[in-house]
């Protein structure tokens, strides 16, 4: 499969992310968005991953684990995010405690 | 003339799998526009579970059969669980979103377009362009070699973010908790 198709599918993948933080409102869909991007890269660093496996190979055969760092990679960014959605959860569950919304709109001043 | 069998076999093989890739894209590309356009924030959830299911099956094709369980595991069955519990704490389906202007989501959607555009156009003739992603073989991504990897090479980062999820943990606790 060429590497183009899986570059334009993960910029297309990330736009959409923007485009979704760019115009809701609401914090929980925004935080989706950021998710969605995080996804497009992962995405793209696995199809690197195997394309840089599949040069190295072809070129010198002993090299079996060229490419492995791009998948543990990925690996470490869905432990990040992990953590993230937790922290950020319950930020925005606080927020709404205290405001009784998730519209960012009221969040402008950074206090209540 | 006689074409070789193996030869024809591995066509049908292409074959498959660029149908699979083709779907697989149409439906990720899909569900993640349906994730940004939906009023309800249940359907959100649900639209990016689909997107997260499709890119796990990019990972199956991509032969990183470790990825795809953990991206299921983790995304689609951890992350947005969660997402699901705190909008169905919140009780938001019944207070809509106020009124947007539409002017500046006019704004996002072009900023976002101009920024696909750009992107597209600068990577459209890298140099890299030829060269292809080895799919349904290579066992890179097989479980063998990562934890190997994973267990040797990578064994601080490891550790450390162990400490990243303890400390995560912490923070949500105090900061979900009532004063």
């Amino acid at each position: 499969m060429p590497i183009n198709y899986y570059i334009f599918l993960s910029l297309a993948l990330f736009c959409i992310g923007i485009v979704g933080v760019l115009t809701r409102r609401n914090a929980i869909i925004i935080f989706m968005c950021v998710e969605l991007m995080l996804n497009a890269v992962n995405l793209l660093l696995v199809a690197f991953s195997k394309m840089h496996h599949l040069a190295k190979i072809t070129a010198d055969a002993t090299a079996v684990t060229a490419g492995t760092d791009g998948q543990l990679f990925v690996f470490f960014i869905m432990v990040v995010a992990a953590a993230e959605v937790s922290v950020g959860l319950a930020i925005i569950v606080m927020m709404y405690r205290n405001i009784h919304s998730v519209d960012v709109n009221f969040l402008n001043r950074l206090k209540h | 003339m006689l074409r070789p069998p193996k030869r024809a076999n591995s066509r049908f093989t292409m074959n498959i799998t660029h149908i699979l890739f083709w779907f697989l894209s149409v439906l990720a590309l899909f569900s993640a526009l349906m994730v940004i356009t939906s009023r309800n924030p249940i359907y959100s959830v649900l639209w990016l579970i689909v997107t997260f299911f499709s890119i796990s099956g990019h990972y199956i094709l991509l032969n990183a059969q470790f990825l795809a369980i953990v991206n299921i595991i983790v995304y689609a069955g951890a992350i947005m669980v969660l997402f699901l519990f705190v909008i169905m704490l919140m009780n938001l389906s019944k207070t809509a979103e106020p009124k947007k202007n539409r002017w500046l989501k006019l704004a996002g959607g072009l900023a976002g377009g101009c920024l696909l555009l750009v992107l597209v156009a600068a990577l459209r003739n890298t140099e890299i362009k030829g060269q292809l992603a080895q799919v349904n073989e290579g066992d890179i991504g097989l479980i063998k070699n990562l934890g190997k990897e994973l267990f040797s090479t990578y064994v601080v980062p490891f550790e450390i973010s162990s400490i990243l999820f303890l400390s995560a943990m912490v923070g949500a606790v105090v900061i979900g908790k009532k004063e």
